[in-house]
């Protein structure tokens, strides 16, 4: 009975509890201090590193089998050649297969850079994980400038998407790269926008402090900071709707048209990479983090609910990748330019502004619910203005269009 | 604070060689027996014509100037939010005011067709 009683208070803590028994272990051995932390630091890099790469590898297996089901197909399945059941060990077929291809290489590519870009675009991935709050003290590590560190690391990927495209030698992938540049710039305006929003209602840039804020989570407090960050943040991924960067029926495959084998593979993987790290990042920022019922009585719990939450937001990413077709890319820049970071700015302007002014108002200080209600409701007005706006405009470009069709029938009419 | 960035250091140092050694191994084992045709640069089965490296088309200029000046902006508005919860009302209002003059660039920027796809 004891013995169920101390199991159970282990678990109830399970990972700081085996980190905490792994630093014992080592100093048991009589490691000093730059080995300590050396090793315990490598072992922490590593599980975090490979992290990433075991969500992928289900992800993929699981966005294959969701897709195929929306479009009436299988997917991957056992019925020709065993791959597990419902086909679960596809992905790793695919690995082994990408490892064994030969690497087709385009004569004049620039050697350096084409060799460099699919290294680069998975690290640049991976190091996004190192202040991502997995639980109340399960972080690799609690940087002051959290947040600010995975906006720098996660527009590193733009540098290497140019050097794939044009080190590539061919105009496909240089197009690519041109439209990724144009995309992925745009676009982290209004991400970084709306990180501000938080960052001023959270106080903080550390991770964990903008988790603590959220007695309401911020999706709540802020929608629409969550609405254009989300936006963003899609179009940053390069998911469906905003996909212009490889839209496969006009540049076939965008940048990384001329990699082959474990070449292309890196790059498949680090888009998928990217969509869980936007999954993990949107989920600490606006869902709350690892927060949730009974996580003062068994923190592991907390990260439970952290990885639910991810899942989540990795859920609604696959369905709109699959059921949204893909926008031209003068609409796309229109979208960021003429609506997103207008919308960003006065979200902006309005969250700081009606914060502060509660604040101001009750010099008593305010409790987390009141000043929720007030944001949220200063959100609405927001989002009902912007409707406003966009429906004026819609019934402007109909006139317009009801006008020019009118024109034409009588042109064809003193023609005829 | 040394120690957290050691430990990125390490992450960096990882991540790296991750993907490094996945490509390693895929060099180990792939056939390599590259031929002339095989090396043909892809245009949908057309032999490649004219110069591969195209000039940029100036409309992608535009677009990176403008989003130029929201990046220095967001480099002056993060001390500020960072501030925020120290600030009085009227430093608040000072940003916000900041932010309305580089929202007036874009307006400029709007009204000077800059932002039109052509």
């Amino acid at each position: 009975m004891e013995f169920l009683s101390r199991l159970l208070t282990f678990l109830s803590d399970a990972l700081v509890n085996i980190g905490a028994w792994f630093h014992g272990l080592l100093v048991g051995w009589g490691l000093g201090e730059p080995w300590l932390t050396l090793i315990t630091g490598g072992i922490g890099a590593l599980i975090l590193a490979f992290f990433p790469l075991t969500v992928v590898v289900f992800m993929i297996w699981a966005y294959r089998k969701i897709a195929a089901r929306m479009q009436g197909r299988l997917g991957p399945n056992s019925s020709g050649t065993w791959a597990g059941p419902y086909g679960i060990l596809q992905t790793f077929a695919d690995a082994i297969k990408m490892l064994v291809k030969e690497d087709v290489r385009p004569r004049g590519v620039d050697l350096v850079p084409y060799n460099l870009a699919p290294i680069l675009v998975v690290f640049a991935s991976m190091v996004l994980w190192a202040v991502v709050p997995f639980g109340p003290a399960v972080i690799g590590t609690d940087l002051s400038i959290g947040i600010f560190y995975v906006l720098a690391f996660s527009s590193a990927a733009l540098i290497v998407f140019l050097m794939a495209g044009w080190s590539s030698n061919n105009k496909y992938a240089a197009v690519g790269a041109f439209r990724a540049v144009a995309q992925l710039i745009g676009y982290e305006i209004p991400q970084l926008l709306a990180v501000l929003a938080v960052v001023m209602v959270a106080g903080s840039l550390r991770m964990q402090d903008i988790v603590a804020q959220q007695d309401v989570a911020f999706l709540f407090q802020l929608p629409m900071t969550a609405l254009i960050f989300f936006l963003a943040s899609m179009a940053e991924i390069n998911a469906r709707p905003f996909e212009l960067l490889e839209a496969e029926s006009e540049l076939v495959c965008g940048y990384f048209i001329e990699y082959g084998g474990m070449k292309f593979g890196m790059f498949y993987l680090a888009e998928f990479m990217n969509s869980t790290a936007v999954a993990a990042i949107f989920a600490t920022l606006f869902l709350g983090g690892w927060r949730g019922p009974w996580v003062d009585q068994a923190p592991i719990l907390g990260t439970v609910w952290f990885l639910l939450k991810m899942g989540l937001m990795i859920f609604l990413w696959m369905l709109i990748q699959i059921t949204l077709p893909r926008l031209r890319i003068d609409q796309m820049l229109a979208f960021n330019w003429k609506f997103l970071v207008p919308l960003a700015l006065a979200n902006l302007c309005l969250v700081g502004l009606v914060n502060k002014g509660i604040t101001e108002a009750f010099p008593g200080g305010v409790s987390a619910w009141t000043r929720a209600g007030l944001l949220l409701v200063a959100n609405i007005v927001l989002f009902l203005a912007t409707w406003a706006v966009v429906a004026a405009h819609e019934r402007k470009a109909q006139q317009r269009r009801l006008a020019w069709e009118q024109a034409q029938v009588e042109g064809a009419e003193v023609s005829a | 604070m040394l120690e957290q960035f050691v430990f990125i250091g390490i992450l960096l140092v990882v991540a790296l060689s991750i993907p490094a050694v996945l490509l390693g191994l895929a060099w180990l084992l792939r056939p390599k027996r590259p031929n002339p045709r095989k090396s043909e640069i892809y245009e949908c089965g057309l032999q490649p014509h004219g110069e591969n490296w195209v000039q940029f088309k100036a409309q992608y200029y535009i677009f990176a100037l403008v989003f130029l000046v929201f990046d220095v902006e967001a480099v002056f508005l993060f001390p500020w939010a960072l501030a925020y919860n120290w600030l009085p009302f009227y430093a608040v209002l000072e940003g916000v005011i900041f932010v309305l003059l580089l929202a007036a660039a874009l307006v400029y920027a709007w009204q000077k067709g800059a932002l039109e796809w052509m």
